[in-house]
């Protein structure tokens, strides 16, 4: 038996974290199926497992993320494979230019100005306004608009992680209760706010809404590149 | 499954060529996205071609690809409770203001262009 040797390599491969991670997210799936419950969301159960297990074993974080690197990888084509639900939605299009892109701008506005304002009244300071303000892009881009305007880009991730999963786990329940009913509409706002995250949970949900709310995703990360200068030359 | 990948990696690599010589401050996956929706409408790509297959393949597990990144939220785990109050008011706040925002300006300027018959009739589902 030669027990150290297999420990040492252990710590050493990708396998262990990419097994468990493919695994707490199976896990959720079977939950979601099971339970149905809005909390039983593959993306919240997979992350409480894999930081139970980071924390537990004294891993680094940097130490999991290279390990998990191919399942990152994905996300890219991932997101250019959202064009396809629109375009099986794009006769749906039609005359939706003009009311999407002034809903979008001023969600755009609220995110980013709202995001600045509310964490400097509560006093969290002007770094951890900074890196708020970018919140509802996609990861990547909230990353790159985090460093540009001096805030912490993997905290900006984590916080755009963060209210995507709020928006797989409440957001469909918050527009019934909101009485948003259109499903372009849900899924642009789902989209808006929560970006790739609430997406899946809309894609889930059902087939137009899905739709809209990666083409949300798609123009919000746009219009935060666009309005963010403006918002942070105004409040910073 | 080999050629439906290589579609949705060619164009990400095509976007995030665009995106670096014109220094667009989007994603490069964004633009890959326009350029794959172009392609789609173009060609009347059906619902049995591969490059929809693996993508609605990928796209049926967008969740699991955002678990690297997220876990990072280890790392914060003091800062997170030392700023507990300005996190939480911050993304709970203009998470739910954004999304009200969002939801009831399309509602009613879709209805709005609807009833003053300025737009093209939606189609009943």
């Amino acid at each position: 038996m030669r027990l150290h040797a297999t420990w040492v390599w252990l710590h050493t491969s990708p396998l262990p974290w990419l097994v468990l991670t493919l695994a707490a997210y199976e896990l959720g799936r079977r939950l979601r199926a099971r339970t149905g419950h809005p909390l039983a969301q593959p993306v919240l159960v997979a992350l409480v497992i894999v930081c139970v297990a980071i924390e537990a074993t004294g891993t680094s974080y940097a130490v999991y993320r290279s390990a998990t690197g191919l399942i990152a990888f994905f996300l890219g084509p991932a997101t250019v494979a959202l064009a396809i639900p629109l375009h099986r939605q794009s006769r749906r299009l039609r005359g939706l230019a003009v009311p999407m892109l002034l809903g979008l701008l001023a969600g755009t506005v609220v995110s980013t100005a709202g995001g600045i304002l509310l964490v400097e009244w509560c006093g969290g300071g002007e770094t951890l306004a900074r890196t708020m303000a970018p919140k509802a892009t996609t990861t990547p881009v909230a990353i790159a608009l985090a460093d540009r305007f001096d805030g912490i880009p993997a905290l900006a991730a984590v916080f755009a992680i963060l209210v995507g999963t709020l928006g797989a786990v409440a957001g469909p329940t918050v527009l019934d209760l909101l009485r948003i009913r259109d499903h372009r509409a849900r899924g642009l706002a789902l989209g808006a706010v929560s970006h790739g995250i609430g997406t899946s949970r809309a894609l889930h949900d059902d087939a137009a809404e899905g739709a809209f709310a990666g083409l949300s995703m798609g123009l919000t990360a746009l219009l935060t590149c666009l309005v963010l200068p403006v918002v942070a030359a105004a409040l910073l | 499954m080999i050629v439906g990948l290589l579609w949705l990696l060619a164009c990400q690599l095509a976007g995030e060529i665009v995106v670096r010589l014109t220094d667009a401050p989007i994603p490069g996956a964004v633009v890959g996205m326009v350029l794959l929706f172009v392609v789609l409408r173009w060609r009347r790509v059906g619902d049995d071609s591969p490059v929809v297959r693996a993508g609605d393949f990928l796209l049926s597990h967008l969740q699991l690809f955002f678990v690297p990144a997220g876990a990072g939220v280890v790392v914060y785990l003091t800062l997170l409770r030392q700023h507990a109050l300005p996190i939480a008011v911050g993304l709970l706040g203009t998470w739910l203001v954004a999304l009200a925002s969002v939801g009831w300006i399309v509602t009613l300027l879709v209805r709005g262009r609807a009833t003053t018959g300025g737009a093209v009739p939606e189609e009943v589902e």
